[in-house]
C-alpha cells in the first residue's frame, strides 16, 4: 500500500538520514569531549582530586599533652598535671534529656541556670558533640555519677590532666597557665603547630619561660569523618608526649613559711645561696590562686585580684621597683674605699643635717650621730655621713660598683615580667631626663634615694655577693648541671689555709670574676654590717639572732615615698601616723650565718614605715627557718654531686 | 521493495522474536544490572528501600519494554496525537493536583506511584511530532502555517513544565521535539531565527528564574564562588570522579558517597558515585553500554522503512544521547547543574518508565520495520 505520495517518502528518508548524518557526527564529537573530560579529571588530574578527598574524609583531632610538672629542691612537686574528672553529655545519645537533667541535678549540684545554658548549647550544636556538665568534679561525685552511670544514658565521666598547684605559695615565680588566646598564637611560633583549641599555656613566671620545653608534644586521633563532621571511625591515634619536667632550686617548705609570714602585707622576700646563686625562696605578697586560672577565671574573682591596692598579681620580688634606701650604703662605702676616697677610721661630725648651696640634707636622727666613721655610718646607717662620702665620691664612681654588684640590670633571664632598675649617673641622667647633674642629686644617691631603682631580688644579689666575699655569682631558679666554682674555691682555701692564692691564679685556676681590688675592703663592709645587726645602736640590734649558728649581718633600708615637709619633721610625724599610702617602703638585705655565711636575703615591705622595725623581723624569722634547713639542702646538694 | 504486504498474517511470533534486535535488549539489561550495583551502593551496601524498589522498578518496566516491542508499530502511529494529548492531560493535571517537594510541583499521586508526567512528555512530544512529519509532503515542511502546530504542541508543554519549576526536563523535551523538526527538513533559518528569538527573549525569562536557578547558572560559572553553598555539589562532584583514578576506589568503597559528601547521589549524580568506585575504566565501560544502545537505535532507524519510524528511531536515539550526556556533563562540570536523570541509571520510577517506552517503541519499529504505518 503506497502512501500518499511515495515518490515523496524516498526523497524524505534521504533527507532525514543526510541530517541524522550530521547529528551522528556532532555525538561522536561530543562523545570524545566526554571521554577528555574523564581523562582529565581522572588521570591528570586524579591525585589532586585524591587528596581533596582525603581531605574531606579525614579530620584530625589533637590532644593536648600532659605538662611536665616543676619541682621544688628535695623533688616535691609544686606544679603539676594532676587527674581531673568532669562529666561529658552526649545529647545524641540520651534518650530524654529533660529526664536527664532532673536525675543530674539529683545527684550533682547544677543550677537552674547551667541547666538552661546547656540546654540552649544542645540546640546550638551538633547532636553528636559533647557538652561539658561538669568541668572539675570532687572524687566523691564523680563516684557517684559512676553509680548511677546505667540510668544516665547519654553521660560520659571523662578523666582528664589539669593544672595544679599545691597551694599559692610559688604563684608569682611558678606563674600561671590559662588558655591559649589568639595573640598567643600570633607571637610565639612554638605554639603554631601545637595548637590544641583549649589547650593551657604558661601565662607569666616559670610557667611562661619554660612553656615551650614543658608543653610536650601535641598527638593527635585521626577520624574518618562524614560530610556534617560526625566522626565514623578511629583510623590512628598518636598520644604525643608528656612534657620535660623542671627541678627548682626553690625550697617548698621555705616558700610557705614565708608566705604565711607576708599574709596581708604588700611584700616581697628573696632568700639566695651566696655561693652558687640558687634562689631558695622567691614570695612575693599578696598572692593569688593559681588553681583559678586553669579553667577560665571567675569574673569576681579576677575584678576582686585587679581592684586590690596591694596588687596581689604583680611579682614584686622580680618587677617591683623600689628605691634602694640606706641598703645601697653598703655600695656607697665599698666604692669609696675601693676608690681611696675614704679610709675605714676617717670621721664625719653628724648633726643630724647638713647644708649644701642653701639647700638642707637631714639625717634620719634629728639630733645627730656625732662623730662618726665607717663602722658607726653604717651601724647606725647615718645619712649626714654618707652625704660627705658620696659628695667626695660623685656618682659615676658609685654607679660603676652599683652596676658591678648587680642593680640596673636583670637577674634572671627570660621572665618577662622581670624588670632592670635604674642605676643613675651622670650620663643616664643626661640621655634619659636631658638635664646635667647636680651635686644635690649625688647625695640623695648616697642614701639610695632620688633617681635609684631596685628589685628586691637585685638587692638579694648585691647582699650574696658581699656576703661570699666579692665573687660574681649567676643566679638561678633551674636546676641544670653543676654550679660550684665558688664553693670548690672555698674548700681548697679552708683545706689549705695558709697559703692563699693570688687574684689572678683564682680567676684561672675556678673560674672566678672577684668584684674587688682589696678583699679586705669586702669584709669591713661585712664586719660593719654585722655591727649593725647585733652591736648595740644598731639599726636592727631589736631582732638579731644570739645562736651564732643563726647570726646573721644586714642593713636596714627605707626607701621614702613622699619627701617630709619642714613642718612634719618639726613635729616628729611617726610613719605610723602617715596615711598608708604615704608611708616609706622598708627594706632588710642580710646574710647569714655571719661566721660562715651561707645565704643572703631581701625583705621588702611595701610603705612598711622602717626597714628595722617591719622588715628586720621578717628576715629574722626566714634566716632561721632557712638555716635550719641547710644540712637537709647541702645533702640534697651532694646527690646532685656539687661541692657542699 | 514498494510491494505492498498483507500486515496481519506475514509475521509470525517466531518471526517477531527473531526480528528483535538483541544486541540492544542485552545492553539494556547490563546496564540495568550495572544500575542495580550502584543503588546496592548508595543504599551502603545493603538491599534498603532504594535497591529493592529500583530492582522492582527495573523488572516491572523491562518487561513492559518487551511487551511493548511486539505492539504493532502501526497502533503507535494511529495513537501518538492521543497519546501527546494523554500526557498534556496528566502535565495540566500536575498543574491543579500535583505534589509539591523541595518547592516544586512534579508529581501526580496515582496511590501506586508518584507518577512524573514531564518525563513521559519527553516521548510523548517526539511520538507527535514524528507522525506530524510523516504526514505533511516535504513541499510544506517550510511552509509557515505548517510550522504552526509544531510550535504550539512544542511551546505548550515547555510552559507548564518550565513553571512547575523544573527548568532542566523542560529543556530535555524541547531538544527532543527541534531533533524531529530538524530531521523532518526544517530550514536551518527557522532554527537561526529562533535561536535568536531566544537569545532575545532571555533576559526576560532570567528575570522569571527563580534565585536558586539563578545561583546554579552562577555557580555553575565559578563553582568556587560559593564552595560550601551552591557551588558545593559540583566541587564535591568532581572530587569523587577525580578520586576515582584509573580504577576506582572499590566497589562500596567510595568514600565521597558513602560519607554523604555526594548530594542526590541516587538520581543525578548516580554516575559520580560509579566513577568514584570504578574509575576511569568503569566510565568508559558505562559510556561504551549507552553508546551500544544509541547506535542499534539508529541502526533500527536505518532500517525501517517508514518515515515515521525513521523519524522516531532518530529522534529518540539522539534525544537519549542527549540526556545522557546533559547528565554526565553536569557532573563532570561542564554545565550546570539543572537537575536531569541519567537514562535507567537514575533512581526514578517515571525517568525509568518514559525511557522502556521510548526504547520499547523503537524495537516495534525494528520488529515491524517493513511494515507501512498507513
Amino acid at each position: 500500500m503506497l502512501s500518499p505520495g511515495s515518490g515523496n517518502t524516498v526523497i524524505k528518508s534521504k533527507l532525514i538520514s543526510r541530517r541524522m548524518f550530521l547529528l551522528t557526527a556532532a555525538k561522536a564529537v561530543v562523545m570524545v569531549g566526554l571521554v577528555g573530560r574523564l581523562i582529565s579529571l581522572q588521570i591528570n588530574q586524579a591525585t589532586k582530586y585524591k587528596s581533596l578527598s582525603d581531605k574531606n574524609r579525614f579530620r584530625e583531632w589533637k590532644l593536648a599533652p600532659e605538662r611536665g610538672a616543676i619541682k621544688d629542691f628535695f623533688d616535691t612537686k609544686i606544679a603539676s598535671s594532676e587527674p581531673l574528672y568532669q562529666l561529658h553529655l552526649v545529647p545524641e545519645n540520651a534518650k530524654d534529656l529533660d529526664n536527664l537533667f532532673v536525675r543530674l541535678k539529683a545527684i550533682l549540684n547544677i543550677s537552674d541556670r547551667k541547666v538552661s545554658y546547656l540546654k540552649r548549647l544542645i540546640k546550638k550544636q551538633k547532636p553528636w558533640e559533647p557538652v561539658i556538665v561538669s568541668e572539675n568534679l570532687d572524687w566523691s561525685d564523680f563516684s557517684r555519677i559512676n553509680l548511677f552511670l546505667h540510668e544516665l544514658e547519654g553521660v560520659e565521666p571523662i578523666v582528664s590532666v589539669a593544672r595544679t598547684y599545691p597551694d599559692n605559695s610559688s604563684a608569682h615565680i611558678l606563674g600561671y597557665v590559662s588558655q591559649i588566646s589568639a595573640k598567643d598564637l600570633q607571637t610565639k611560633d612554638y605554639l603554631k603547630e601545637l595548637a590544641v583549641p583549649g589547650m593551657a599555656i604558661g601565662k607569666t613566671g616559670l610557667e611562661r619561660k619554660l612553656d615551650e620545653q614543658i608543653i610536650g608534644k601535641v598527638g593527635y586521633q585521626r577520624y574518618e569523618v562524614n560530610a556534617f563532621g560526625k566522626r565514623i571511625r578511629e583510623i590512628k591515634i598518636d598520644e604525643g608526649q608528656a612534657g620535660k619536667s623542671f627541678k627548682t632550686t626553690l625550697d617548698y617548705e621555705v616558700q610557705k613559711y614565708t608566705n604565711e609570714l607576708l599574709k596581708d602585707k604588700a611584700a616581697a622576700v628573696c632568700v639566695m645561696d651566696v655561693y652558687n646563686g640558687d634562689i631558695v625562696s622567691l614570695v612575693s605578697s599578696p598572692t593569688f590562686e593559681p588553681n583559678e586560672f586553669v579553667h577560665g577565671l571567675d569574673k569576681a574573682y579576677w575584678n576582686s585580684l585587679i581592684k586590690n591596692e596591694k596588687k596581689p598579681l604583680a611579682n614584686k620580688a622580680l618587677s617591683g621597683l623600689y628605691p634602694p634606701g640606706s641598703t645601697i650604703k653598703t655600695l656607697v662605702a665599698l666604692s669609696a674605699l675601693e676608690n681611696k676616697i675614704i679610709r675605714p677610721l676617717d670621721t664625719f661630725r653628724c648633726k643630724g643635717k647638713i647644708e649644701l648651696y642653701g639647700e638642707k640634707f637631714h639625717c634620719w636622727e634629728k639630733d645627730g650621730h656625732g662623730i662618726v666613721n665607717l663602722r658607726k655610718g653604717i651601724q647606725r646607717s647615718c645619712d649626714v655621713y654618707f652625704y660627705e662620702v658620696a659628695r667626695k665620691l660623685g656618682v659615676d664612681r658609685l654607679s660603676e660598683t652599683a652596676k658591678r654588684f648587680g642593680l640596673g640590670k636583670k637577674v634572671l633571664s627570660d621572665f618577662i615580667e622581670e624588670r632592670s632598675g635604674v642605676v643613675p649617673n651622670t650620663k643616664w641622667k643626661k640621655k634619659f631626663i636631658g638635664q646635667n647633674w647636680y651635686l644635690g642629686e649625688t647625695l640623695h644617691s648616697g642614701i639610695g634615694q632620688g633617681y635609684f631603682q631596685s628589685t628586691p631580688l637585685q638587692l638579694c644579689l648585691m647582699t650574696a655577693q658581699i656576703a661570699n666575699g666579692g665573687f660574681e655569682i649567676k643566679p638561678r631558679i633551674i636546676v641544670d648541671g653543676k654550679n660550684d666554682d665558688l664553693r670548690n674555691y672555698l674548700k681548697y682555701k679552708n683545706e689549705n689555709p695558709n697559703d692563699p692564692l693570688p687574684t689572678d691564679l683564682l680567676v684561672s685556676n675556678f673560674d672566678l670574676k672577684p668584684l674587688f681590688k682589696n678583699q679586705e675592703h669586702i669584709n669591713l663592709i661585712k664586719d660593719a654590717m654585722f655591727s649593725s645587726s647585733n652591736e648595740p645602736g644598731g639599726t636592727s640590734y631589736r631582732h638579731r639572732l644570739e645562736n651564732p649558728k643563726y647570726t646573721f649581718a644586714g642593713k636596714t633600708g627605707s626607701s621614702q615615698i613622699k619627701r617630709f615637709t619642714e613642718a612634719q619633721r618639726e613635729a616628729e610625724v611617726k610613719q605610723e601616723s602617715l596615711p598608708y599610702k604615704d608611708r616609706d617602703h622598708a627594706l632588710f638585705v642580710a646574710f647569714a650565718p655571719y661566721k660562715n655565711p651561707q645565704y643572703a636575703i631581701s625583705v621588702l615591705v611595701e610603705h612598711g614605715g622602717s626597714g628595722g622595725k617591719t622588715a628586720a623581723p621578717i628576715a629574722k624569722k626566714v634566716i632561721k627557718k632557712v638555716l635550719e634547713r641547710h644540712e637537709l639542702r647541702r645533702s640534697a646538694n651532694n646527690q646532685i654531686g656539687e661541692a657542699v | 521493495m514498494l510491494q505492498p504486504r498483507s500486515i496481519h498474517s506475514s509475521l509470525s511470533f517466531k518471526d517477531k522474536l527473531f526480528s528483535i534486535d538483541y544486541i540492544l535488549v542485552f545492553s539494556i539489561f547490563i546496564l540495568g544490572l550495572v544500575s542495580i550495583l550502584a543503588m546496592y551502593s548508595t543504599d551502603g551496601g545493603e538491599f534498603k528501600y532504594h535497591t529493592n524498589s529500583h530492582i522492582l522498578r527495573f523488572f516491572i518496566f523491562f518487561g513492559m519494554f518487551i511487551f511493548i516491542s511486539f505492539v504493532q508499530i502501526r497502533f503507535w502511529h494511529s495513537q501518538s496525537y492521543l497519546i501527546y494529548i494523554l500526557f498534556f492531560m496528566l502535565l495540566l493535571g500536575v498543574k491543579y493536583f500535583g505534589l509539591t517537594s523541595s518547592g516544586s510541583k512534579r508529581w501526580l499521586d496515582l496511590y501506586f506511584m508518584n507518577l512524573q508526567p514531564s518525563e513521559l512528555m519527553k516521548i510523548g512530544l517526539i511520538l507527535f511530532l514524528a507522525k506530524y512529519y510523516h504526514r505533511i509532503s516535504i513541499e510544506n515542511i517550510n511552509q509557515l502555517r505548517f510550522l504552526f502546530i509544531p510550535i504550539v504542541v512544542l511551546i505548550a508543554p515547555l510552559i507548564l513544565v518550565a513553571t512547575q519549576p523544573d527548568l532542566g526536563t523542560a529543556l530535555l523535551i524541547a531538544a527532543g521535539g527541534l531533533t524531529v523538526a530538524w530531521l523532518a527538513g526544517v530550514r536551518v533559518k527557522f532554527f537561526a531565527f529562533s535561536g535568536l528569538a531566544f537569545l532575545a527573549l532571555l533576559p526576560i525569562a532570567i528575570s522569571f528564574l527563580k534565585p536558586y536557578q539563578k545561583s546554579r547558572i552562577l555557580t555553575f560559572l565559578n563553582p568556587e564562588r560559593d564552595p560550601l553553598g551552591a557551588g558545593y555539589q559540583i566541587i564535591q562532584s568532581k572530587i569523587a570522579i577525580g578520586s576515582g583514578g584509573l580504577f576506582g576506589k572499590g566497589f562500596l568503597q567510595g568514600s565521597q558517597s558513602y560519607l554523604d559528601y555526594l548530594p542526590e547521589k541516587h538520581t543525578d549524580f548516580i554516575f559520580t558515585l560509579f566513577s568514584e568506585e570504578f574509575g576511569f575504566f568503569g566510565s568508559l565501560f558505562i559510556l561504551f553500554l549507552y553508546a551500544v544502545i544509541v547506535w542499534r537505535i539508529v541502526k533500527i532507524g536505518n532500517e525501517t522503512r517508514s518515515s515515521f519510524g525513521k523519524l522516531y528511531c532518530y529522534s529518540f536515539a539522539t534525544a537519549f544521547f542527549i540526556y545522557v550526556v546533559v547528565n554526565m556533563m553536569m557532573v563532570l562540570g561542564l554545565l550546570p547543574i539543572v537537575g536531569s536523570p541519567l537514562p535507567i541509571m537514575s533512581y526514578g520510577g517515571s525517568s525509568m518508565m518514559a525511557i522502556m517506552l521510548g526504547l520499547g517503541i523503537a524495537m516495534s519499529c525494528k520488529v515491524y520495520k517493513d511494515t507501512p504505518v498507513n
